[in-house]
């Protein structure tokens, strides 16, 4: 059975497996001079002042076009389209043409079918993704200790396991989408949507809860006369570089949570510096400690839905039958009142 | 005489609509069987419950004495060529047969090669570029080579031109005769099973019309052309299946295992297309002649 779904996915897979071996020669030459000049000019021990300032904008400047291509393009796309173009297709495409018919009346059940086809399309697209995934974080790496965001949604989806398990996740909900729908256009079009959809919910409604936030207040700071005009927020700088802040929230000084502080203008706190006097900020953030916890959360998340899904599949193949493509039972809404039937015959002279 | 495939109360309803509905058959092996039968009678419902790919909503179907495709030995037994003739377009003849090769335990290489090679198939084409006879030809190949125990053809010809018709019908036969496997295919031509099949059934709204070997059922129908009489008023054992009738005559086509004694009837033999044509025809208005045949 492998067999036969290798030989059906063979041409795909060489695709898309040679377009990453391109890609990972260019990773590799890109990425050494990428370390060679992060070594080099002195950007490892360089945090603050305007010289490292120039430097780390020219360093983050560099192969703009690449980091946009994995960024922007591949490591956000990757996932998502191997469910749609291989895992919608899997079994649409079989119930579509009536391969289905075929493959079915051989001497294999059904689940060993799809086991098969599991094995080798659904290996192959977690494996794409786990190889791009671990391209792009190595060469992302000198970028990433700049920048010390790893926990920024962006940068998270797309570095170490989380993608892994997008990627299962999207093979599974173009499995189940393709079986149900049985039709590929369609299955390919829901799975699209299913799989954006839930990398959305994810990130604006579950990861912030993988563990309990951190909560931390602190009072707000009029600034000098003649600095920015913004209030400064010190509960920011008490916080360890790279967290994650999920919220942020305003208190005035009766305790209420406000929007925004209006002051008038020409108000009078305006010459004591005490506008902002009694003004609560409180941060909700996870720390960037738990960088590696929330990886194998998001991992274990997406994985284990693709497991149920993949569950359902096995489930729901066996135990429903799928109705014949075309054929005689299209017509068969005759009454069959007007005919005798066996059972009852009519008399006979 | 031991059945390969038993349908009991058999029904599968599609959403809210039956394809079949009470259907109660037997089918016995060692023959050529053509299931017949106008559309949407349940011929291919009922042969895609028989190989497992349909699930009945009632009823039971057992093939080979067992649920069908219970598991890789009950699916080994049996052989299917589906409706249209589904094969893999980007797969070649050979892939093909390699797939047979890898999914089917009994699987006879010589016997599948040497069918190719005598159709005159390249093994390196592919099966999207046949056309309806070779692929016809190649689905019957790899349905045969299984070594299945009974063989079952959904429509096999319906969409092949009349030469591709003959040839693939030839082929069955030679596949019958070399390898004594029971064969059930169905067919709304029945030109095309007159040619092939021993036993004959005839389904209409998913019931049994008719069923018999093709050699009594001729033996025991008699076409009856006399002056004209009310069919009711018959010798005693006469079934009338069908009658017309003209000012001064009538046409009657009659079961009976006795003989007919009536001289005022001109006897005639009848081909096994218009006998299954009355049986498929409604029954004549007013009378109670068309009856269930016992089987």
């Amino acid at each position: 059975m492998i067999w036969l779904a290798w030989r059906q996915f063979r041409a795909q897979a060489a695709v898309v497996f040679g377009a990453l071996a391109v890609l990972a020669i260019v990773l590799i030459v890109t990425g050494l001079r990428l370390r060679h000049w992060y070594d080099t000019d002195g950007l490892a021990n360089c945090t603050t002042g305007d010289a490292c300032d120039a430097l780390t904008s020219w360093f983050t400047g560099r192969y703009s076009w690449l980091q946009t291509l994995l960024s922007n393009v591949l490591i956000l796309f990757l996932p998502g389209l191997t469910g749609v173009f291989w895992g919608a297709p899997l079994i649409a495409r079989e119930l579509e043409s009536g391969t289905y018919r075929l493959a079915w009346t051989q001497s294999v059940t059904r689940t060993r079918w799809l086991a098969g086809k599991i094995a080798v399309v659904g290996t192959a697209s977690v494996a794409a993704s786990a190889l791009l995934t671990w391209m792009v974080s190595w060469w992302y790496t000198p970028f990433d200790k700049i920048a010390h965001n790893k926990f920024d949604p962006t940068i998270f989806s797309e570095r170490d396991l989380a993608p892994i398990g997008y990627a299962a996740f999207g093979f599974a909900l173009g499995l189940i989408a393709g079986l149900l729908i049985r039709r590929t256009l369609p299955a390919m079009a829901t799975t699209l949507v299913g799989y954006i959809a839930a990398r959305i919910i994810v990130v604006y409604w579950i990861r912030p809860h993988f563990q309990a936030p951190l909560h931390i207040t602190a009072l707000l700071q009029q600034p000098g006369a003649g600095s920015a005009r913004a209030a400064k927020a010190p509960a920011v700088g008490q916080i360890p570089q790279g967290s994650w802040i999920v919220s942020t929230k305003l208190t005035d000084p009766s305790g209420h949570s406000v929007g925004a502080i209006r002051i008038p203008l020409g108000s009078p706190c305006m010459a004591t510096n005490s506008c902002v006097a009694g003004y609560h900020q409180t941060l909700t953030y996870q720390p960037a400690s738990r960088y590696w916890p929330f990886q194998w959360y998001e991992l274990t998340l997406f994985t284990g839905v693709a497991l149920i899904l993949i569950g359902f599949c096995f489930w729901w193949i066996n135990g429903h039958s799928l109705r014949p493509a075309s054929g005689g039972a299209a017509h068969a809404s005759r009454p069959d009142a007007t005919l005798p039937s066996q059972q009852a015959p009519a008399p006979v002279q | 005489m031991s059945a390969v495939l038993q349908a009991d109360g058999l029904g599968k309803r599609y959403r809210r609509r039956w394809a079949l509905t009470d259907c109660t058959l037997r089918i016995p092996s060692g023959r050529v069987v053509g299931l017949v039968g106008p559309n949407g009678a349940g011929k291919s419902t009922l042969l895609n419950l028989a190989v497992g790919l349909l699930t009945p909503t009632r009823g039971r179907i057992d093939v080979l004495d067992a649920p069908p495709a219970l598991g890789p030995a009950e699916l080994a037994r049996v052989g299917f060529m589906a409706q249209e003739t589904p094969t893999y377009s980007g797969l070649s003849v050979a892939d093909h047969l390699r797939m047979g090769a890898r999914l089917n335990p009994g699987w006879d290489r010589k016997l599948a090669e040497d069918r190719i090679a005598q159709l005159g198939l390249d093994p390196a084409q592919r099966a999207g570029k046949l056309s309806a006879g070779q692929r016809a030809q190649l689905a019957l190949t790899v349905a045969v080579a299984k070594r299945p125990e009974l063989l079952i053809l959904d429509e096999p010809v319906a969409s092949l031109d009349p030469l591709a018709r003959r040839q693939f019908l030839q082929g069955l036969m030679e596949v019958v005769a070399e390898q004594g496997v029971t064969v059930v295919l169905s067919s709304h031509l029945i030109a095309d099973l007159e040619r092939v099949c021993d036993h004959l059934i005839v389904l209409i709204a998913s019931r049994v019309r008719l069923a018999g070997d093709v050699d009594q059922l001729l033996a025991t129908h008699h076409l009856l052309t006399g002056p004209r009489r009310d069919p009711e008023r018959l010798q005693a054992g006469q079934q009338v299946v069908s009658a017309s009738h003209t000012d001064r005559q009538s046409t009657l086509l009659v079961r009976t295992d006795e003989p007919i004694l009536d001289p005022a009837w001109t006897v005639e033999p009848v081909g096994l297309e218009d006998l299954v044509l009355a049986y498929m025809s409604p029954e004549p208005t007013g009378r109670g002649g068309l009856t269930g045949v016992p089987r």
